[in-house]
């Protein structure tokens, strides 16, 4: 990962005056962020689940200048050869030239790429999704969790927006029932007629990503696109509802001094509990809600 | 798909519709805040976004024209837009032919001589694919353009027409489409009555061409209506909030 896509999504119009840049600098390193939000704030996001029908699971990230949209489809498909009773889960990431027109060519392909590598790495760790549970028949079947998301517009710190559709995203999957049937060569697999009848992901591991932003001297969470632009590296943690790390990650450049890694992960657990809470918050109004048509907004 | 039924005995669709309706047309302007002008328009079930930036200067000096703004158009379907997922979502030959003709359809259409050595980026995003999706995308981007204060010389409005049955149909669903019957795509220019764009990709005898084209314009003009109303409407909320 390089500096190059720290700033690449945030609106293609920012450019920051030495003057702007030495505000946010010294800002954060007096605990004043540009947008008057502290250290350790998250923007105001809200979530949105069921939004395209053709899916078997989807969500909606929509905050001031963010929108992401996750669709996961489940497929049958071959298992890998080293995994033969496990399902497979395969994200793509596609960034969508309405964030920017220089998102037109390659550019938004190698961005698109980059994301993706950094979620399936985030979810590499097998404790994340139960995979067993997804195998139809050891070696030749089982289900495929092609996970697509949409980035429609983009200001700072998109991978975290991303990861936290994708996780409601794969909360809200619907997988439908299978029967097998016969032995040996010929095995069937049937859908149950029910369309109703369908089983849903264990989430419970699952992760979401969060991203501190090296602005100064001092870190900040969920970085706006300005503040991006000023600052040097960035981490990443993977965090599960139960506060484990399952994966990090560095970007940008330069370092981060030894003696801040135990506050910055303790921020990091901090604000996924937060984020966490208000996901199972936004669940729980969706089960009480009826079932109803797909909106968009 | 024999036995399946287009047209019920009582002259139904399969959606509910009668022969000459359009679906239901939905749409929203300023959905982004970040591009000069947007919109999120919903016909029926097939819902797309379209996005405009510009008129901003061009990236590479040799691609401006001197007298008038170069458009550039991109159409893109998302990966869950379909039933059947869908690998490329732009980039691949149907994409690309869809772009240049929607390109050339709009480069007719904005006053291009008003920004010489300049460019304008229009976007569309199919998010929900059902049927008559280079209509849609012609529509939402008419209302993207006009939230960007784009100077065009009329509305452009584009409907499907088809003919299953010897009755022609209005504004085709993906069932409808795939049904082997004719589908023709038109865009005209509501007030001067002039068509932009026509595209037939099946076979049509030339005796219906007429009925069909006629009932694909009466639909253009109705297209048209909401698409107006929706501006209008749009105009008198900004104006109230400033009062």
């Amino acid at each position: 990962a390089d500096a190059k896509c720290l700033g690449m999504t945030s609106s293609y119009k920012t450019l920051l005056s030495r003057c702007e840049r030495v505000y946010i600098v010294d800002g954060v390193s007096q605990g004043i962020r540009a947008d008057g939000r502290g250290g350790k704030d998250y923007r105001h996001f809200s979530l949105e689940t069921g939004v395209v029908s053709n899916t078997s699971g989807s969500a909606r990230i929509t905050s001031e200048h963010t929108s992401v949209v996750v669709g996961v489809k489940a497929e049958l498909g071959e298992p890998t050869s080293n995994k033969p009773n496990c399902g497979r889960l395969e994200f793509f990431v596609d960034c969508s030239a309405l964030a920017s027109p220089q998102l037109e060519g390659r550019e938004g392909e190698e961005l698109g790429s980059h994301l993706a590598h950094q979620l399936t790495s985030a979810y590499r760790n097998e404790e994340c999704l139960d995979l067993e549970a997804l195998g139809v028949i050891p070696g030749r079947q089982c289900w495929v969790l092609y996970v697509d998301a949409l980035l429609l517009e983009g200001s700072g710190n998109v991978v975290d927006a991303l990861s936290i559709a994708v996780r409601c995203a794969l909360t809200n999957t619907r997988i439908p029932r299978l029967v097998v049937s016969g032995e040996g060569e010929e095995m069937e697999i049937e859908v149950a007629d029910n369309p109703l009848d369908s089983t849903t992901l264990d989430v419970s591991c699952t992760p979401i990503l969060v991203t501190l932003s090296l602005v100064g001297d001092s870190f900040v969470v969920d970085a706006s696109a300005a503040e991006e632009l000023c600052g040097s590296c960035s981490v990443s943690f993977a965090v599960d509802p139960s506060g484990r790390l399952m994966h990090t990650c560095m970007g940008g450049h330069g370092g981060i001094p030894y003696d801040k890694m135990h506050d910055i992960i303790q921020i990091a657990q901090e604000v996924a509990e937060d984020v966490f809470g208000l996901m199972e918050q936004k669940q729980q109004e969706i089960v009480s809600k009826s079932l109803s048509a797909h909106d968009m907004t | 798909m024999a036995g399946f039924e287009f047209l019920s005995p009582e002259g139904l669709r399969v959606d509910g519709r009668r022969p000459p309706e359009l679906r239901r047309l939905q749409c929203k302007l300023g959905v982004f805040q970040q591009a000069d002008g947007s919109a999120f328009l919903e016909q029926g079930n097939t819902k797309v976004l379209a996005a405009v930036y510009g008129p901003h200067d061009v990236s590479r000096r040799s691609q401006a024209l001197h007298d008038k703004a170069v458009v550039n158009f991109q159409f893109s379907m998302a990966t869950f837009s379909t039933s059947e997922r869908k690998k490329r979502p732009k980039g691949d030959r149907r994409s690309i032919e869809m772009s240049l003709a929607l390109k050339q359809t709009f480069e007719s259409v904005i006053m291009t001589e008003l920004y010489p050595q300049s460019k304008i980026d229009i976007t569309v995003q199919v998010l929900q694919s059902d049927g008559g999706n280079q209509c849609v995308c012609i529509n939402a981007a008419t209302m993207a353009l006009i939230d960007a204060g784009i100077p065009m010389k009329d509305y452009v409005c584009a409907c499907t027409a088809g003919y299953i049955e010897d009755t022609p149909l209005l504004d085709l669903n993906y069932l409808e489409e795939t049904a082997r019957g004719p589908c023709l795509t038109v865009a005209t220019l509501p007030k001067s009555g002039k068509i932009i764009l026509l595209k037939v990709e099946s076979r049509l005898h030339a005796d219906t061409l007429e009925k069909v084209l006629g009932v694909a314009e009466k639909g253009c003009k109705q297209v048209h209506t909401v698409l107006d109303f929706t501006v209008k409407d749009n105009l008198k909320h900004e104006i109230s909030a400033f009062q």
